[in-house]
């Protein structure tokens, strides 16, 4: 044994390079990823963040009788008939109507200016505004009875074809609804089937067909339960089309999966001995479930349910297919009346051409994401401080 | 007397009378136990019984009225259907008066009861797979008896326009024949998936890998959630950005260095798509390489070799049917993903391997016959449907493949 072991400097060296190459690739596959959603939340941000921004006009508006007739142009001076929003003035004649008292009298106010006025304002290319008007509200900008103000009633309008009185408020509280029947809907049910497959379900070959199918339906793409709805619910049981019933039901059956599968894990994270001690002093497995197991499960249950029906909330492809995406300016007074949803009214605009739509659109995208923020943070909140080891 | 009105009816009568009849019969119940006397069962249960006795009856002729009406066979007017129930209701709480007596063993019969409607529950998932199958299945059935199905899976054009014409009664109208040749729809979506996993699976690998082998516990505890955000991001919203940002981006690159592209090129969504997908695969793989024994790492470093090494020989290979049962998953959600491709993606079908031009997928061509003013039974729209079979049968497929995969796994490292 006189031969001695040699230590291959350069394969070495190279085998350390490798080395530091591969870590690296981790720290840029992270970098990557995080750099995306930085970019992503700052675009996003930047184009939405003036769709909250609306542009006024100060008007010394005539309530005359020409006016309450129908002649709703004439409510303003006739140099700003084409500044001021035309959708607020055809609102003039309806209010005049329902308040006789005011016809008659004048007042000076701020009134929401035309959506083309509003991107030349904002300094948007591609606002459209003839060059004659353009000098107009220059001048009338700079004398300050044109002003930049924040859109609060943003969250309270509905969808308008008049990107200026458009708004996220018929379609927050049609996302409202069609959430409050999805959860009523899918949470009970959920909950008692896992309780039912965790606890009861005795292990054979139907209960492994119902886990199976569980899982995969929650790997089935969402655009196929709109299919259901629209073929099942629609079609046969004849719910209205574009209602929130309708949008409800199916997404409820979408998110079934999800709640299911958390509550299981819920169930399964509560230890045995609970079931054990509860069995050993009388009670049946009802009770056992009832008064034991499912009071402690309940975080669980609650953090999973929340996520599930965010996800649901931030759907959109079922309900354009069971018709909510449609022109829809009102929110819904019932279940059965055709309403819109905040992700379906962001499609609606996204694919409108006037501009100010787009911003509008950023806007929308910006209540949502805020939405959904909300909702997962309470769920991690819910999940950090309820947790407990046993 | 509206369908809203009867809701708001019937639950206005059944509510209270279940309020009523539990409260009295447990209270019943309570008195008796108070008194001294024999009861065999808790008095609640007694009082969940009584509602029991007046909410299956009613519950029993609402189906029945219904089943009547969907049937065709009898259409109830709205006051019948909801007299019928509240007397079916009232005939129940009679009977729970009348029946219900303390020698009764009513913890038992209440947990049939509740057994039978966690049954009943559970049936529902099953319910919801048989009502998209059947769904999809009768109306390309359908579909298939007007346009072959050789046809549909080989032919390499789709020219569904005349099929509107037909759908709204003016067949006659010498439009030329539609054509429903799927072949370029499907290649459209192969294209944006496979941009999309191009993306998704070596920044998912590589995140996990250094999330579960590299990263210091605080990175890891604040990069995860992080990644998980995209997770959360809803799809429209990620449409919208592909939308207005990213094509518009993509084709400004395209004109640098002197390519065309189209506006609605497939490069944007599958690239965005990617993204979307990043977290699924760099999570799930997690799990495995996680999975993996901490002996074989430990054997393969005491030989002396490096770990990025064992990473690479040891660990990976190990949990690499995990690895592929996650990038399936991951390529399903890609197929079956819709609003980011019909809000970026193209309409026209457009059979190339070229990215920068536009393409349109399945998801896309559903939405788009779907959402028209169609009849429902024509071409167009039934169209839609076989499309929805075919991504059914796909996004099944991989599905039922990665978990075979992944138990064969956990299997071999017997965790199962």
């Amino acid at each position: 044994m006189n031969e001695t072991f040699k230590l291959d400097e350069n394969l070495l060296r190279k085998r350390y390079r490798a080395e530091k190459r591969f870590h690296a690739y981790g720290i840029i596959a992270i970098g990557l990823a995080l750099a995306f959603i930085l970019f992503f939340f700052i675009d996003v941000l930047s184009k939405g963040i003036p769709g909250f921004q609306t542009v006024q006009v100060q008007v010394e508006v005539d309530y005359s009788q020409v006016v309450a007739d129908g002649n709703y142009r004439r409510v303003v001076q006739k140099d700003l008939v084409h500044i001021a929003s035309r959708g607020w003035m055809r609102t003039v004649p309806m209010q005049l109507r329902n308040h006789p008292e005011m016809i008659g009298t004048k007042e000076t106010i701020w009134v929401p200016a035309a959506f083309r006025v509003n991107q030349y304002i904002k300094g948007n290319e591609g606002h459209g505004l003839e060059q004659k008007y353009q000098a107009l509200a220059d001048e009338l900008y700079k004398q300050g009875t044109i002003r930049k103000a924040i859109d609060w009633h943003f969250f309270t309008r509905g969808d308008s074809k008049l990107p200026e009185i458009a708004g996220v408020g018929a379609s927050l509280v049609g996302s409202l609804v069609v959430m409050f029947i999805t959860m009523i809907l899918a949470v009970p049910i959920g909950v008692v089937t896992a309780v039912y497959l965790e606890e009861f379900s005795p292990d054979n070959m139907l209960t492994r067909t119902v886990e199976v199918n569980i899982n995969n339906l929650a790997a089935i793409p969402s655009i196929l339960f709109g299919l259901l709805g629209l073929a099942i619910f629609i079609n046969f049981f004849g719910v209205p089309r574009s209602s929130a019933l309708a949008g409800g039901m199916t997404l409820a059956l979408m998110t079934l999966p999800i709640i299911i599968i958390s509550t299981r894990a819920a169930l399964r994270s509560v230890p045995n001995s609970i079931r054990e001690g509860a069995f050993g002093v009388g009670a049946s497995g009802l009770q056992v479930v009832w008064h034991h197991v499912l009071p402690l499960a309940l975080p669980g249950i609650l953090t999973g349910s929340i996520i599930g029906l965010a996800q649901a909330l931030g759907e959109t492809a079922p309900l354009l297919i069971v018709g909510m995406m449609a022109f829809i300016p009102e929110a819904p007074l019932s279940i059965y009346q055709a309403s819109t949803v905040l992700p379906a009214q962001i499609y609606t605009w996204s694919s409108d051409s006037i501009r100010a739509f787009g911003e509008l659109t950023a806007a929308g995208v910006i209540v949502l994401l805020t939405i959904m923020l909300m909702l997962n943070g309470l769920a991690i909140w819910l999940r950090q401080h309820t947790s407990r080891t046993w | 007397m509206n369908s809203g009105n009867v809701i708001l009816w019937i639950l206005g009568g059944l509510l209270p009378l279940c309020a009523i009849a539990f409260f009295l019969t447990r209270n019943r119940m309570t008195h008796r136990e108070v008194a001294g006397l024999e009861v065999f069962s808790r008095p609640g249960y007694y009082g969940w019984l009584s509602v029991i006795y007046i909410a299956a009856p009613a519950i029993f002729v609402a189906l029945c009225f219904s089943a009547l009406g969907l049937l065709h066979l009898y259409q109830t007017p709205l006051p019948m259907f909801t007299v019928g129930i509240l007397t079916a209701a009232a005939l129940g709480l009679a009977a729970s008066v009348r029946l219900i007596n303390p020698e009764k063993n009513a913890r038992l019969l209440v947990e049939k009861w509740a057994r039978g409607l966690m049954i009943f529950a559970a049936g529902i998932s099953i319910m919801t797979t048989i009502g998209i199958l059947l769904s999809v299945l009768f109306e390309s059935i359908r579909f298939f008896q007007s346009v072959p199905l050789w046809e549909f899976i080989t032919g390499t054009r789709w020219e569904a326009d005349t099929a509107f014409l037909a759908g709204a009664g003016r067949g006659e109208e010498g439009a030329a024949k539609p054509h429903f040749g799927a072949v370029p729809i499907f290649a459209g979506t192969f294209m944006i998936t496979a941009i999309a996993m191009l993306v998704a699976i070596p920044i998912g690998l590589f995140s996990a890998i250094y999330l579960s082998e590299y990263a210091p516990k605080k990175v890891r505890a604040t990069v995860k959630p992080m990644l998980e955000v995209l997770a959360g991001i809803p799809t429209v919203v990620y449409g919208f950005f592909a939308a207005i940002t990213i094509s518009p981006l993509v084709v400004q690159a395209a004109h640098a260095v002197g390519l065309e592209a189209d506006y609605t090129n497939a490069l944007a969504p599958g690239l965005v798509m990617g993204v979307m997908i990043i977290p699924f695969i760099s999570s799930l793989s997690e799990d495995v390489i996680h999975a993996v024994p901490q002996a074989m790492r430990d054997g393969s470093l005491a030989m002396g070799i490096g770990k990025a090494e064992t990473i690479r020989h040891v660990v990976l290979p190990a949990a690499m049917p995990g690895i592929i049962a996650a990038s399936l998953l991951g390529m399903s959600r890609a197929i079956g993903e819709t609003m980011i491709v019909v809000m970026a993606a193209g309409l026209r079908p457009n059979l190339t391997a070229n990215p920068l031009e536009g393409m349109t997928t399945v998801t896309v061509k559903i939405v788009e016959s779907l959402t028209g003013d169609q009849q429902f039974d024509s071409l167009l729209t039934l169209s839609a449907f076989a499309l929805g079979l075919v991504l059914l049968f796909i996004t099944l497929a991989l599905n039922v493949i990665s978990t075979l995969v992944i138990y064969r796994f956990k299997k071999q490292f017997a965790l199962v």
